[in-house]
């Protein structure tokens, strides 16, 4: 039987309660962004005891449907004063499904002046006092963990960028392989920290499995929906060979890369951080260039990264950590990213946030453009050691602009632009301004259909049809949030004509419903309105639905292209 | 007519990353696709001078040809 347990920090208890009605149908980003819109008041401070930290899996999580296994974690962001939803792998979500806990939300702060971690079972939670992992970094707890409970234990944590509580620290969940999954966006490592609490340990053992109300009908649906990721040439080829980073050279040849802290669309040094390069240079070395991020993905778009003694460096080495450290900060040796991303898994600070935030660093001169020694020192001897200069870094780019005077700074509603420049590729541009979670590329990921030819074709150099791509795909990504998906699953959904079905069937066939395509449709633009009535009692107005200004003044190369939509033009987004 | 003629990802295994050569003028990246045996199905992207193009596009002297399989991120 599900269950909702909730987690009282200020006075150390804990709950568990029935499901209530209302959010049985519920799941993932749907749920939490559902309950921190009931429960958190708007004008909270983020960091204060009446925020909420709330852990939901998707609506297919634990069942035997691929590519599921995605945890949704959602509270009121630190970094943009919205509501926020950011989703990872790892094993954790498909432990929490087995334990039937729909949600697990953590409230309060606790009174006394000590840190606490939580354990998961098939008893509840037990909460106790936590002192020897503090100031750990996430690969030492986990390994700590490990021996302590067990090499099966879930486990999320935060490092020492969410005990100091910096704004772009990010929520670290143990993988397959005991390495590390990011949710990433949004600074919620900041609000566990502000809660006290180091780890949260899951020990599924004696959980049933996942009960499916029409085995039969979820097994047909699931092969057909496996077999269309499998089919379709990004999701069954293209993502597990070259990974994410086939993107570098993607959006250089379009002259989307966006390079110098976004000054040019285009980097010299490309090639040298390529996926092309990326493949050869894992495959010279005997790491994985597939590799899954939790049990029962067959996409395996990540990867295992060494170095050249053959030694593990990082994985989950992702296209807009190697854009950010890379072109936009005119660093072209891979091997320095790389280790660069290791020490911002361990660190735990979002790899997006940082890497938009080092281009206005160097903007700022506090360090040289290019030089990634530099860089991997600030990471480690300031923002790890949460030094005052470290401090400001781990705010993110809005942080270090402002500390600096820098009036280049990449940022909407405060969290960093990602890896596409919204002057070239135009859809991207409506969804960073729109997004109900600050400039987020997956919330709508119109470079699909912009610039990879996924789901038709909509110039990207053209305001024409940007608003309407946009929003349909922020309405379908707030769906397939709920379900648990790797968004990645939408290249198929966008091509293949069974896929989505399929997708809907497992829904209907796990709970014995009849949700229909337009139910689907309707569960996103519901979720898209939750979170906005959250952001406009928050004090969030239309005016916050805005680029920053040097995009309308600065033309960019090799296009010449500014940012060029009215504000009427993207306030339609909303109209539906 | 010289076209340089940019090839990515899966493309380029067995041919090349990049080479500048001459094509008579009128050639289209369906005529160079063609010498290059990529079957039509399998192309992804075409970009000429760095801009959306399609496969019967007129290429001009000096061109840029880029061409991706179906390849994405994200």
């Amino acid at each position: 039987m599900d269950k909702i347990i909730r987690v009282n920090m200020s006075d150390l208890s804990t709950r568990t309660e029935a499901v209530p009605t209302a959010w049985a149908g519920l799941g993932g980003r749907g749920l939490t962004s559902t309950i921190v819109a009931a429960e958190v008041p708007p004008t909270c401070h983020p960091l204060g005891p009446s925020n909420k930290l709330v852990f939901a899996p998707g609506l297919l999580t634990g069942t035997p449907a691929a590519n599921s296994g995605r945890l949704s974690a959602g509270a009121k962001s630190p970094l943009t004063g919205t509501i926020k939803e950011s989703n990872a792998g790892g094993t954790a979500a498909q432990m929490l499904a087995r334990l039937g806990i729909k949600a697990l939300i953590i409230e309060g702060i606790p009174k006394a002046d000590a840190w606490y971690n939580l354990h998961v079972t098939m008893d509840g939670v037990a909460i106790k006092e936590e002192a020897e992992l503090l100031g750990k970094g996430n690969f030492a707890v986990i390994e700590a963990l490990e021996a302590r409970l067990g090499k099966k234990t879930g486990i999320l944590t935060i490092g020492p960028a969410g005990e100091l509580k910096m704004t772009a620290a990010n929520l670290s969940v143990k993988d397959p392989d005991s390495k590390i999954r990011s949710h990433g966006r949004g600074g919620l490592g900041a609000v566990m920290g502000s809660k006290k609490i180091k780890f949260i340990s899951i020990n599924d053992d004696g959980a049933p499995k996942v009960p499916i109300a029409d085995p039969e009908k979820f097994k047909t649906a699931a092969r057909t929906f496996a077999k269309a990721l499998l089919d379709h040439p990004v999701s069954g080829e293209g993502l597990p060979t070259y990974g994410t980073n086939v993107l570098v050279n993607i959006l250089h040849e379009a002259g989307g890369l966006p390079t110098k802290n976004f000054t040019v669309g285009q980097f010299d040094g490309h090639d040298k951080i390529s996926g092309e390069t990326m493949h050869e240079t894992i495959v010279g070395r005997g790491g994985k260039h597939k590799h899954g991020c939790h049990a029962g993905c067959i996409i395996q778009c990540s990867q295992v990264y060494h170095d050249k003694e053959g030694k593990y460096v990082t994985s989950g080495f992702e296209y807009e950590t190697i854009w950010g450290l890379g072109a936009n900060c005119c660093i072209d040796n891979l091997d320095d990213i790389a280790v660069a991303d290791n020490i911002k898994d361990d660190i735990g600070i979002d790899s997006i946030e940082t890497a938009v935030m080092f281009g206005v660093a160097m903007e700022a001169g506090i360090l040289k453009w290019g030089d990634s020694k530099e860089m991997l020192r600030l990471l480690t001897e300031e923002i790890g050691k949460g030094t005052p200069l470290g401090r400001i870094l781990g705010g993110g780019a809005g942080s270090v602009g402002k500390a600096y005077g820098v009036t280049r700074v990449p940022v909407v509603k405060n969290q960093g632009i990602p890896a596409y420049d919204p002057r070239s590729v135009k859809g991207i541009g409506i969804t960073y301004a729109t997004s109900t979670m600050g400039a987020d590329h997956t919330a709508g990921y119109t470079i699909a259909t912009n610039i990879l030819n996924v789901g038709g074709f909509v110039d990207p150099l053209k305001k024409d049809g940007q608003v309407e791509l946009s929003r349909n795909l922020q309405i379908a990504t707030a769906a397939v949030d709920s379900t648990g998906m790797c968004i990645f699953v939408a290249f198929p959904a966008l091509d293949i004509p069974e896929c989505l079905p399929a997708l809907i069937d497992m829904i209907n066939a796990r709970f014995g419903i009849s949700l229909t395509g337009d139910d689907v449709t309707n569960l996103g633009k519901h979720i898209l309105k939750i979170e906005r009535q959250f952001n406009i009692e928050a004090g969030f107005t239309k005016e916050h639905d805005r680029l920053p200004e040097f995009f309308k003044t600065e033309p960019v190369a090799p296009h010449n292209a500014v940012w060029d939509f009215s504000d009427a033009e993207i306030d339609e987004f909303w109209n539906f | 007519m010289e076209i340089t003629v940019k090839l990515f990802a899966m493309f380029r295994v067995g041919r090349f990353a990049a080479v500048t050569k001459r094509y008579e003028p009128g050639a289209t990246p369906a005529n160079i696709t063609s010498e290059l045996n990529i079957p039509e199905k399998e192309v992804g992207i075409v970009l000429v001078n760095s801009r959306h193009a399609k496969l019967d596009h007129r290429l001009l002297d000096g061109d840029t040809l880029s061409l991706f399989p179906l390849v994405g991120g994200g």
